[in-house]
């Protein structure tokens, strides 16, 4: 390795060739998909000659499919997310945030949340950063809201098993959430709950990388993130499709429904306590959820059950109480969980 | 030299010490190298995303953990400042 001048900027040829190869690899994820939809029967049935209507033919069948399925997604969408996220910085969604009439802020903090993403342990740093910037702290709270909430696992997770309908109805629910969340903190007087050393921490301006990145760093950008998350969440994934396929194969249909219908409103309470502990498995949890929905859970007690495992966890909250007085985590949280409930319960009367 | 990392303690804030670490070994640099975990310090330099490296009091990356050629580069360029 040498230390001494680094090689000229890829010109328009390394391009080229990186174009290339993002295409290449595009209609190799295209191929794998399609062969994924129509491999496993063949194999299973007639290869290894399993019976597919049994519950071990049926269940393995669905197992392999969906796993297969679901990582073509992550690693799909994450790369496709990763490579336009090297663009948007949190100094640039600051910059975005700062100066708006609050409920232009607030939608804006909700759509940027649901893009940027960042993991927990940066949660303070970025609440530091946007409130001692200037940037309202009801923005700062419905950004931070948005984006655990919505973000690309959970998007291809419900996606790849609930269907890309109830994938809308949920970001949807979601920005919702986060946007009248931050609209209800915004009506108090919320600074005196915040721990003072925020307001007055030096913000530098952030000069270390200006410049739009190259091609291959976005690319080498995405490579990592995609890299990262799938180790962190294959177990999961793991685990709970496995679950959702025996559920699927021994659980008969309609099981849950006498539990937790939709003409049950407790079971959405409780849905949203069970999920508050669960933050981890956020993976894991949505093929899990949809095998209980397939058998006769309301799909607002499921939704609720999910928003709750994404976006509220203790081990955040612990986190938050090093920036947020007492009774401003507690309103947020209190916000949050009746929000949730409300999502859940609305969803059950009209479904 | 004074080398800080800049994170709370998470995965990559121990991948960039890692680095760094090997980037100072292999130029033959003496430096302190020091963790910085307090969010308020981490904030104050700037840094919204973890981690961060700071070299003599300056940042030179966040929200990354950049390559170990980038690191070399950034490490021996800074201690070329200084003389």
């Amino acid at each position: 390795m040498s230390v001494t001048a680094r090689p000229p900027a890829p010109g328009r040829t390394g391009d080229t060739r990186l174009w290339l190869g993002l295409v290449g690899a595009g209609a190799l994820w295209g191929l794998l998909y399609g062969l994924n939809e129509r491999l496993w029967p063949v194999l299973m049935g007639d290869w290894l000659g399993l019976d597919l209507d049994g519950r071990l033919g049926e269940s393995l069948t669905f197992f392999l499919y969906d796993t297969v399925k679901i990582m073509l997604l992550l690693v799909g969408l994450i790369f496709v997310v990763g490579m336009l996220r090297t663009t948007l910085s949190p100094e640039r969604v600051r910059d975005v945030l700062t100066g708006r009439g609050l409920l232009v802020g607030l939608v804006l903090a909700a759509l940027l949340g649901s893009v940027t993403p960042f993991c927990s342990c940066s949660s303070i740093p970025l609440f530091i950063g946007f409130v001692a910037a200037g940037v309202p702290l009801s923005i700062t709270l419905t950004f931070l809201i948005a984006s655990p909430l919505i973000n690309e696992v959970a998007v291809v997770m419900l996606g790849g098993t609930f269907g890309w309908g109830v994938t809308a109805i949920y970001v949807a629910a979601g920005l919702v959430l986060a946007i009248v969340a931050g609209w209800l903190l915004s009506r108090f007087d919320l600074d005196r709950w915040v721990e003072p050393f925020v307001f007055s921490t030096p913000v530098a301006a952030l000069t270390a990388e200006g410049g739009s990145p190259t091609l291959a760093a976005r690319i080498e950008a995405a490579r990592a993130e995609t890299r990262d998350i799938v180790v962190k969440v294959w177990t999961y994934v793991l685990v709970g499709v496995a679950l959702g396929a025996a559920i699927h194969g021994w659980v008969p249909a309609d099981f849950f429904a006498r539990y937790a219908g939709s003409d049950n409103p407790l079971s959405v309470l409780l849905a949203t306590l069970a999920g508050v502990p669960l933050y981890a498995n956020a993976a894991g949890v949505i093929p899990l959820a949809e095998a209980l929905w397939a058998k006769g859970v309301a799909l607002g007690t499921v939704m609720a059950f999910m928003m709750s495992v994404v976006a509220l966890s203790v081990p955040s909250l612990v986190m938050l109480r090093r920036v947020l007085r007492m009774p401003l985590l507690t309103l947020f949280t209190a916000i949050i969980t009746v929000g949730i409930v409300a999502v859940g319960m609305l969803l059950n009367l009209v479904t | 030299m004074h080398v800080k990392i800049l994170g709370p303690g998470c995965k990559n804030c121990h991948n960039l010490e890692i680095r760094t670490r090997e980037a100072l070994d292999h130029l033959g640099l003496q430096a302190d190298v020091e963790k910085v975990t307090d969010v308020a310090a981490i904030a104050g330099y700037g840094v919204m995303k973890t981690p961060g490296l700071v070299v003599d009091e300056k940042l030179l990356v966040s929200g990354r953990v950049p390559p170990a050629e980038e690191i070399t580069r950034l490490l021996s360029a800074a201690s070329g400042d200084r003389q």
